[in-house]
């Protein structure tokens, strides 16, 4: 039949975006093996023995274990205190009646249409006026103030879609404001914190323009950052191998993550941008 | 029950405003203003200006580059991420047709999803630094494979030419991009019914039409959805150049972008009223990019029916 071969053809298509997909990362894994020498001879030519050494060399000379660490901190600090910031006000925004409230949710989601490049100039100048540049907490509170407009957002239409009789019985049953939140209202927001928590953890772990900005110490460069420099350095002292092992090091963890959580993963990013 | 709901509301709301105001709306606020003056970073010395930075700007070559560089990435980065999107996503979705004129999925149609989106995944860092190499003239990844297959004459220094520079930064977010706009026009896909597509099949209509008709027509909105993202990320490109490309910018400013002329203004001149007003530009320009297209979208809508 004529559709057999035009299949065929189809396959072909999806094949060579697959191809054209992975053939960067896996040229870049093979590379990371390699000696400086087999890299310069071919960019094809598989490495004669695995040098697992570039990634030593990776990890603690040129600090991408140090980079990696602060990460962790400021991309976790920031993550735990907007869940729990953006959850709070969704849910007070969602739920309850009191003046104020529409103008306190269009503040806030208005923060999505501006870009960060406006704010940039004075943002370093708050943030160096209360002499957190360069520290982890400094970092920590403008990721999770930029994050909050999303999240907030996000989070309201979840709030609001959920039944009232819960919490009412929560209240009759002698339960706090606070303790219906923590206990009745955020488990059963769970899904929607699972997606949400999703979205705001690759957009800060992928952060580059904000770190660039106030975080000048090369003691606490995020990954994004140490990658950038040393990019730089290593091209001068052209350590290609120890660059490519350092470049697969940053791209692990999130393969892992997303090989454990790729439904999750794919479906809390494309929630988030339909909405 | 309402015992203590103030003093609830209260409590819960007064860290993440006072957040918000410090690092998000104050910045902004000030940008404004600063945008007209010409402060220079040492307190008490804003002068207000008027329209002078605004003014500046036309003037400016570096920004006007950049502005014809912004703008040319407007045109090619979203058009071409959705059409090979759209194209990847239809044959994901209805590749297959069988002999009973049903429609469904081609095999492997979750693999081949699971890994065009890894690369959305990637920090722009390391999109940045893999790319570098891959456009590397002596051992890197394209001159490599150009030569494998017999073009290795078409091989160049890719960020170093002024022509071709652009385009590969373009290529780098295109690569990365498209793998998210296959799983999410895909899912629209999905949420076609059935029996329209099918009984369009038995009426005799080919792929192509079955596309141009009905799929096209009903995915409209998450197309114009990805129009505005795209958009936002093709005025942006700050650390795609700021770490690829040579000066950064270059070559002969044929990649600078906004995002660099404002950063740089700022700090390696302090220029920072001149900064903020490229910010107010900036703003302007998104803007009127979401605008548009949600305008758009109000306007055409498909009823289901």
């Amino acid at each position: 039949m004529k559709s057999r071969l035009s299949d065929a053809v189809l396959h072909l298509a999806l094949l060579g975006w697959g191809l054209v997909v992975t053939l960067p990362l896996v040229w870049a894994v093979l590379s990371s093996l390699k000696t400086d020498a087999e890299i310069f001879a071919s960019p094809w030519s598989l490495p004669a023995e695995p040098q697992w050494d570039n990634w030593v060399r990776a990890w603690q000379e040129a600090s991408i274990g140090r980079y990696l660490l602060n990460t962790v901190i400021v991309v976790g600090g920031a993550l735990v205190l907007v869940m729990l910031l953006g959850s709070l006000t969704a849910y007070c925004l969602a739920r309850y009646e009191f003046p104020g409230n529409r103008a306190i949710y269009y503040a806030l989601v208005a923060g999505m249409l501006f870009p960060v490049f406006l704010a940039l100039v004075p943002l370093f100048f708050v943030v160096d006026r209360l002499g957190m540049l360069g520290t982890y907490h400094g970092l920590i509170l403008v990721y999770a103030a930029y994050a909050l407009p999303f999240t907030v957002f996000f989070l309201h239409a979840f709030f609001r879609g959920l039944p009232t009789s819960v919490s009412e019985a929560a209240f009759i049953d002698g339960c706090s404001h606070t303790a219906a939140f923590f206990k009745v209202m955020l488990p059963m927001a769970r899904s929607g914190m699972v997606s949400v928590g999703i979205f705001n953890f690759l957009g800060l772990w992928n952060q580059y323009l904000l770190p660039l900005v106030l975080n000048p110490d090369p003691d606490r460069y995020v990954l994004a950052q140490g990658l950038a420099a040393l990019a730089v350095s290593q091209g001068y002292s052209s350590d290609f191998s120890g660059l490519f092992a350092g470049l697969i090091i940053a791209i692990l963890p999130v393969l892992f993550a997303y090989v454990l959580f790729q439904r999750q993963i794919r479906s809390g990013l494309t929630a988030g941008a339909v909405r | 029950m309402r015992h203590g709901k103030n003093r609830f509301l209260v409590g819960a709301l007064a860290a993440p405003l006072l957040l918000y105001g410090v690092f998000v709306v104050s910045p902004y606020a000030q940008a404004f203003y600063l945008a007209f003056t010409d402060w220079n970073g040492l307190s008490g010395q804003a002068e207000a200006v008027g329209l002078a930075n605004f003014t500046a700007l036309w003037s400016d070559r570096l920004f006007l580059a950049a502005l014809r560089n912004n703008g040319l990435m407007l045109l090619a980065v979203p058009l071409l991420t959705i059409v090979l999107a759209l194209f990847f996503a239809a044959l994901l979705t209805m590749g297959r047709s069988d002999r009973h004129g049903g429609i469904g999925g081609i095999q492997g149609s979750g693999a081949y999803r699971i890994v065009y989106f890894f690369p959305q995944l990637l920090s722009v860092a390391i999109l940045a630094v893999l790319f570098q190499f891959i456009y590397t003239p002596k051992n890197g990844l394209l001159n490599g494979l150009l030569e494998a297959i017999g073009l290795g004459s078409l091989g160049r220094a890719w960020l170093a030419e002024p022509a071709w520079a652009l385009p590969a930064v373009m290529a780098v977010m295109i690569w990365a991009a498209v793998g998210f706009y296959v799983v999410l026009f895909a899912a629209a896909m999905e949420s076609i019914p059935r029996d329209v597509l099918e009984a369009a099949r038995l009426d005799g209509a080919g792929r192509l039409t079955t596309f141009r008709r009905i799929t096209l027509p009903f995915v409209w909105d998450t197309v114009q959805v990805a129009y505005v993202y795209l958009g936002i990320l093709a005025l942006d490109g700050f650390a795609l150049v700021q770490i690829m490309t040579v000066g950064p910018g270059g070559p002969d400013n044929s990649t600078e972008v906004i995002g660099l002329t404002l950063y740089r203004s700022a700090f390696t001149y302090g220029k920072f009223g001149y900064a903020s007003a490229m910010g107010v530009t900036l703003f302007f320009l998104t803007l009127s990019l979401t605008m548009l297209a949600l305008r758009a979208t109000r306007r055409e809508r498909v009823e289901v029916a």
